[in-house]
């Protein structure tokens, strides 16, 4: 199976209004895919289907071959569905070594364990290092979240989606809100991310998307406006009237 | 840069700091002999004042219960005493109903059938947070207390269920007019339950349960099983607040509806959050604070002694917004900073 996460005629309103209509997706294995569109188009709604916080109207979502439209969020990500958040939702008060093991603990069952120590699992600890080693953030890792420049809590965020060893991971504009001197940090960890995990993300700054996709997606007023490779993309008329024109929206702005 | 050369020379050293960190937080501090040695003392120092210290010692025990779904999974609750008067009245039934009146079995079956009542409402009322659980706690102490009233042939309403004997305990030794036996029963199972709790804490469960009050959305989204996690600590909670309200019935040899009330609920949690959350001891403190001045202030006016307490509450809020104990945090860490410099 070389689908990874396929949506299909998905549709979603809040009230009357429509923010996702029949939107149709595929990620191959190892997919590197941008969604972009303009602010309230609703691409992070579209995360939050794929991920199980809200549910579709209609349509349904297909991770690994199995239909996954009615499991929960959890069980989502236990089943190998994996998603950074547009704002930082981390473990501030504890340590980065702790936010990247709650991730591993959960994912391996060892947080059903009511009895035995923290810290005397040497496996959770090496694998949290490992992570954090790839993530240059060994040298954090005592430090309480909340102390970190805001740029290294980005990368916190990235840490403990890749702790849960995601086969399809969702980033949703991770370089945002980040200063352009930490910028470089995100985007060398998104570039160095496993070739095998199947990777969707939303971002703003067209140099990102550009250098990291393969192929996009662009999403307008709920729907999918066009989807092609970065260069069919960048050639296109329509798209940049109604997206690549609007200079406004480059940069780290919520959408 | 100073990232690479971290990966190859010191990569175990890291994993000893890392290891030591985690590690270092759980292990046996010298200072965590202080409550217990001074629970020690006070048998020898305060002997007539027994009944009163097994008193303190139950509160301590409440409120570590609450500590363990309110300081650590961030459950708010006001009908934590729901389950304290379950256990309670579950002993006192036994003792008074079906003359089953052996205090140790009489423990379990308290935290079995609080725990149960947790378990119960907890798989309901834990889907919602904040204000409407807070709503839902309430009513639920509430509705039980008034099923008590409804059926006071039964539970003796609020006249209670007075006059109580229980079996002595191990079969060995004797209740005494002074309460020492029944002092040091208490201390004994407040050490097992303690263990307990402590034990739970550090665990992952614990650590899970720390992720969930942080940052639920975030549990969800790393495939926690968060309302099952909830549930589980709920029903612990209530099974060892049930025990509390057991040995609470044991050392008063009465109970009466009134442990259901409202006040019951709101005075642990005030007790909590006096010594300070999350942090085990908390519930020493705080409950020793509160019962020691409570008795204090009753003494020297037995009319106005609540505004006391009241004027103690608005102070303590003020000055000490994380708890007693949350000062010595503050002045230990004040003095380690100043050595380092």
């Amino acid at each position: 199976m070389s689908v990874a996460l396929k949506v299909e005629g998905l549709n979603m309103a809040f009230g009357a209004l429509p923010v996702t209509r029949d939107v149709t997706l595929t990620l191959e294995r190892g997919a590197r895919h941008a969604l972009i569109g303009p602010n309230g188009a609703g691409k992070t709604t579209l995360v939050n289907l794929i991920t199980g916080v809200l549910k579709p109207h209609s349509g349904s979502v297909i991770l690994n071959g199995e239909d996954i439209t009615a499991v929960s969020q959890a069980e989502r990500a236990r089943r190998g569905l994996a998603r950074t958040f547009q704002i930082n939702q981390l473990f501030r008060g504890l340590s980065v070594l702790e936010n990247i093991g709650m991730s591993i603990s959960e994912r391996d069952g060892y947080a059903n364990n009511l009895w035995r120590a923290v810290g005397t699992k040497r496996v959770i600890l090496d694998e949290a290092l490992d992570h954090l080693d790839s993530l240059r953030l060994v040298e954090d890792a005592l430090k309480p979240v909340r102390e970190l420049p805001y740029g290294r809590q980005r990368l916190v965020e990235i840490a403990i989606a890749l702790a849960q060893k995601p086969r399809v991971l969702l980033l949703d504009e991770p370089a945002a809100g980040v200063p352009s001197s930490e910028s470089h940090l995100i985007l060398d960890a998104v570039a160095a991310l496993d070739p095998d995990i199947a990777v969707l993300i939303i971002e703003h700054d067209m140099d990102v998307v550009f250098r990291f996709a393969r192929e996009i997606t662009v999403l307008v007023q709920g729907a999918v406006f066009t989807h092609g490779t970065p260069d069919e993309i960048m050639n296109n008329e329509q798209v940049k009237a109604v997206y690549l024109g609007q200079e406004g929206h480059r940069g780290g702005r919520h959408g | 840069m100073a990232a690479s050369e971290t990966i190859g020379t010191s990569r175990t050293e890291a994993r000893e700091r890392a290891a030591e960190y985690l590690v270092g937080r759980h292990r046996f501090r010298l200072a965590e002999a202080l409550p217990w040695l001074a629970a020690i003392g006070v048998y020898f120092i305060f002997p007539e004042r027994m009944t009163f210290g097994s008193q303190v010692l139950v509160m301590v025990m409440f409120a570590l219960s609450l500590d363990l779904i309110l300081g650590y999974a961030g459950i708010v609750t006001l009908g934590h005493a729901a389950f304290f008067g379950m256990g309670a009245y579950t002993v006192g039934l036994a003792a008074a109903r079906l003359g089953w009146s052996e205090p140790i079995s009489g423990l379990f079956a308290a935290a079995i059938v609080a725990g149960l009542v947790g378990f119960i409402t907890g798989w309901f009322l834990l889907r919602y947070r904040g204000l409407t659980l807070l709503m839902l706690t309430l009513a639920t102490a509430i509705m039980l207390q008034e099923t008590g009233n409804l059926r006071s042939d039964i539970s003796g309403g609020y006249d209670g269920l007075p006059g109580l004997t229980f079996k002595p305990l191990l079969g060995v030794f004797e209740y005494d007019l002074y309460g020492h036996t029944y002092y040091l029963y208490v201390l004994a199972v407040l050490v097992v339950v303690f263990y307990i709790v402590r034990r739970i804490v550090y665990s992952p469960f614990g650590q899970a349960l720390t992720g969930i009050r942080e940052n639920v959305r975030r549990m969800h989204a790393i495939g926690s099983p968060v309302h099952g996690r909830l549930v589980t600590v709920y029903t612990i909670a209530a099974a060892i607040a049930g025990v509390a309200g057991a040995l609470f019935t044991q050392t008063n040899a009465y109970v009466t509806l009134t442990v259901f009330d409202f006040d019951n609920s709101a005075k642990v949690m005030v007790m909590l959050i006096l010594g300070g959350t999350g942090r085990l001891y908390g519930a020493f403190v705080g409950a020793t604070v509160y019962m020691v001045l409570e008795d204090y202030f009753s003494k020297l006016s037995p009319t106005f002694w609540q505004f006391g307490i009241g004027l103690m509450l608005v102070l303590a809020v003020l000055f000490t917004p994380r708890g007693v104990l949350g000062v010595f945090e503050s002045i230990g860490k004040y003095f380690s900073e100043r050595k380092k410099l």
